[in-house]
């Protein structure tokens, strides 16, 4: 093990080279460049072992990774943003024909207006592209998250491409103390690809096949399966992963100070970290506020907060993306799973197009949760920190 | 050894497709994977070609193939070729891309421009038909001026000049100084197969532009696509060539490059709404055309 003040993207991108792919086929975006810039730089320093497919847009560089993949080989690619969006019509073709590919996303708000920082309306507008969608909140949980993510795509039971999704800017520009696991500990928890799902020169196959309504609904149930399985597999790869390294994210979902909880706000990715810190000065003043991290939005932690009941009073979401016309992402996903719950649930839409999250903004969600528990009648969904 | 029609492999990679009769992109196939042979992998868009072959769970291709976008065609194959590589598979496999007209010119001409640059390890195949033809006959950017589609309506659009040219694309990837390219038609088996297999042993982005009517979209009796396409070819409305060490070659000279194009026209029924002055309009512009191809071939006369 070595330790190097990294970037989140240069953490994923040492994530990258200890999972061994065979080939990376990249487009520069920002801010997704750095990670791919890294990739570039292992190589010249030969460090990688992979061949470096530099394509002309994001739709070819999933539309290459998918080639790859289907000869059985590893293959890695990330993008963010309009990037996601341009290569859309080839996740869908990915994931139908469950090729294991694995892609971080930097998340970025979409044009217009056109806005290069970071917020989560990219990975969104994919829901349904059937990806198994990984949320980090630091530099060292992203490379940690790549490697993982490999374990969970490739699993016998899955085979489900998995995005893995950096904040932009917040997460992927920031730099902190990264553990780099030893590539003998990552080989063992990460065995080479090994599928059917390939080509084969001695039988050959057609992949990615048209299906017609006779068939269809069958494979789509066993994508739903896969995704059925792909929650216990991520729960088990994390734990695999401690195991060996000692460092462990919860699987799908972390409670922070949960334990005695009444009020706890509910986020993604890079924003749980500054809520820690906002929960830990409210403990100290003796609040009993917590944190949910979902690290994990496909497959959504359905049963964690089914099972929740009654346990909470309050539970906020916070929210970097709507649904026009309807409630912020993350928080329709909650209120639907917690469906029956006693609890107040709120949704408060924050830092869209990279605008900060403060300290002060995450404890005022607290307030406004302890007001709506104490009857305070307020909009379910709000835009905080806004101008006016 | 040259091929010839004697030592034509009788193996049929391409074999039980549900198209059209008559159909010539399947002949362009066809004929293609005769030369290429079982060492291979195909990645074809969702159109025509896939639509009639690999349906699930039947195939009627004999070699590993897959569906692909259509953007996304000559990436795809070129992901297969690079990934066969890095997997250890033998060096003589070709890796092939089947994309219509549509398919290439318009739609995945960007993809297919950056596998040009890169030079990656692929043969692309085009069986131009002359329009989108899956979706039933709408202009594509290599419909020739002129033609009916259901999106040029007989009248001002399929008479206009919006269309004037067809994508020349073999001079598109000639920019891109490929180590091969060709254009071909299926009424001209040998130059076509010798085409093949010229691509065949080269290394890189190569790519043939193969002439393929199709009965259905164009309005003609299945039993006449051969004697369309060599019409069209004697006529000067399509021509056989090649670019090789960067230099463009004619390999096939049209016998009648100085009669009329109409006995091309006649029979079809995207071309029968045109008058005695619209067939000497397409004469000019062919002839101009010719003078063109002339320069780019070098041909002195």
């Amino acid at each position: 093990m070595s330790k190097d003040f990294l970037s989140a993207n240069e953490a994923a991108a040492y994530g990258v080279l200890l999972s061994r792919p065979k080939v990376v086929s990249a487009y520069p975006i920002t801010p997704q460049t750095t990670l791919v810039e890294k990739l570039a730089d292992f190589l010249a320093q030969g460090k990688g072992h992979f061949k470096y497919m530099m394509v002309e847009s994001e739709h070819s560089a999933m539309a290459a990774a998918l080639g790859v993949s289907m000869m059985g080989a590893r293959v890695f690619t990330a993008t963010s943003s309009q990037g996601l969006l341009y290569m859309c019509e080839m996740l869908h073709y990915v994931s139908g024909a469950r090729h294991p590919i694995v892609m971080v996303d930097a998340n970025r708000s979409t044009a217009t207006p056109w806005n290069i920082y970071g917020d989560q309306r990219d990975v969104y507008a994919m829901r349904d592209a059937g990806w198994i969608m990984l949320f980090a909140e630091s530099g060292q949980e992203a490379l940690d998250t790549v490697i993982q993510a490999y374990r969970i795509a490739e699993d016998p039971t899955v085979m489900t491409p998995v995005m893995v999704n950096l904040d932009g800017f917040t997460l992927t520009h920031t730099y902190d103390l990264v553990d780099i696991p030893d590539q003998e500990l990552v080989d063992k928890y990460l065995p080479p690809l090994n599928t059917t799902n390939k080509m084969d020169p001695n039988d050959p196959k057609t992949l990615c096949m048209t299906v017609g309504p006779d068939f269809h609904s069958e494979g789509r149930y066993l994508q739903q399966k896969a995704f059925e399985n792909a929650a216990e597999v991520i729960v088990k790869a994390d734990k695999e992963y401690a195991a060996l390294t000692g460092r462990s994210y919860g699987g799908m979902i972390e409670e922070y100070r949960c334990e005695d909880a009444e009020l706890v706000l509910v986020a993604t990715g890079s924003v749980a970290g500054t809520t820690r810190i906002v929960v830990d000065g409210l403990r100290a003043q003796g609040k009993k506020v917590g944190l949910v991290k979902v690290r994990c939005y496909r497959p959504f932690p359905k049963a964690y907060f089914a099972g929740l009941e009654n346990r909470f009073k309050g539970v906020g979401v916070i929210d970097r993306s709507i649904s026009f016309g309807f409630d912020g992402t993350l928080f329709s996903e909650v209120k639907s799973a917690m469906y029956g719950s006693g609890a107040k649930v709120q949704d408060y839409v924050v830092g869209l197009g990279g605008r900060d999250i403060p300290k002060e903004l995450i404890a005022q969600m607290f307030e406004k949760i302890e007001k709506r528990v104490e009857g305070v009648q307020e909009d379910e969904v709000q835009f905080l920190g806004m101008r006016w | 050894m040259a091929i010839n029609l004697k030592n034509l492999p009788e193996d049929e990679i391409f074999y039980g497709a549900k198209t059209c009769q008559g159909c010539g992109g399947l002949m362009a196939c066809r004929m293609v994977m005769k030369v290429i042979g079982p060492k291979s992998c195909i990645a074809i868009p969702a159109g025509c070609m896939s639509a009639t072959t690999t349906v699930y769970p039947q195939s009627s291709l004999f070699v590993n193939n897959t569906v692909t976008a259509f953007p996304g065609l000559a990436s795809t194959i070129a992901g297969m070729s690079v990934g066969g590589e890095v997997m250890g598979w033998d060096e003589d496999t070709t890796y092939v891309a089947f994309g219509g007209d549509g398919g290439t010119v318009d739609i995945g001409i960007q993809a297919l421009s950056g596998a040009a640059e890169r030079n990656d390890n692929i043969l692309y195949v085009c069986y131009d038909n002359d329009a989108y033809m899956n979706t039933g006959n709408q202009k594509s950017g290599s419909t020739p001026e002129y033609a009916w589609s259901t999106t040029t309506p007989t009248g001002p659009c399929s008479k206009g000049a919006k269309n004037k040219y067809r994508k020349s694309l073999i001079e598109i990837v000639a920019a891109h100084r490929v180590p091969y390219a060709a254009t071909a038609s299926i009424a001209f088996p040998m130059d076509l197969l010798r085409k093949v297999e010229k691509a065949k042993q080269y290394r890189g982005c190569r790519v043939l532009h193969i002439m393929s009517p199709c009965p259905t979209g164009w309005g003609y009796d299945p039993s006449k696509t051969v004697e369309l396409a060599k019409l069209a070819v004697e006529t000067g409305m399509w021509w056989l060539g090649e670019y090789e060490n960067g230099e463009f070659r004619l390999t096939y000279k049209p016998k009648k490059l100085h009669e009329s194009t109409e006995a091309y026209f006649k029979g079809q029924r995207r071309f029968r709404h045109l008058q005695p002055e619209d067939i000497a309009e397409i004469d000019r512009n062919r002839d101009n055309e010719w003078k063109r191809l002339k320069r780019v071939f070098n041909i002195n006369e």
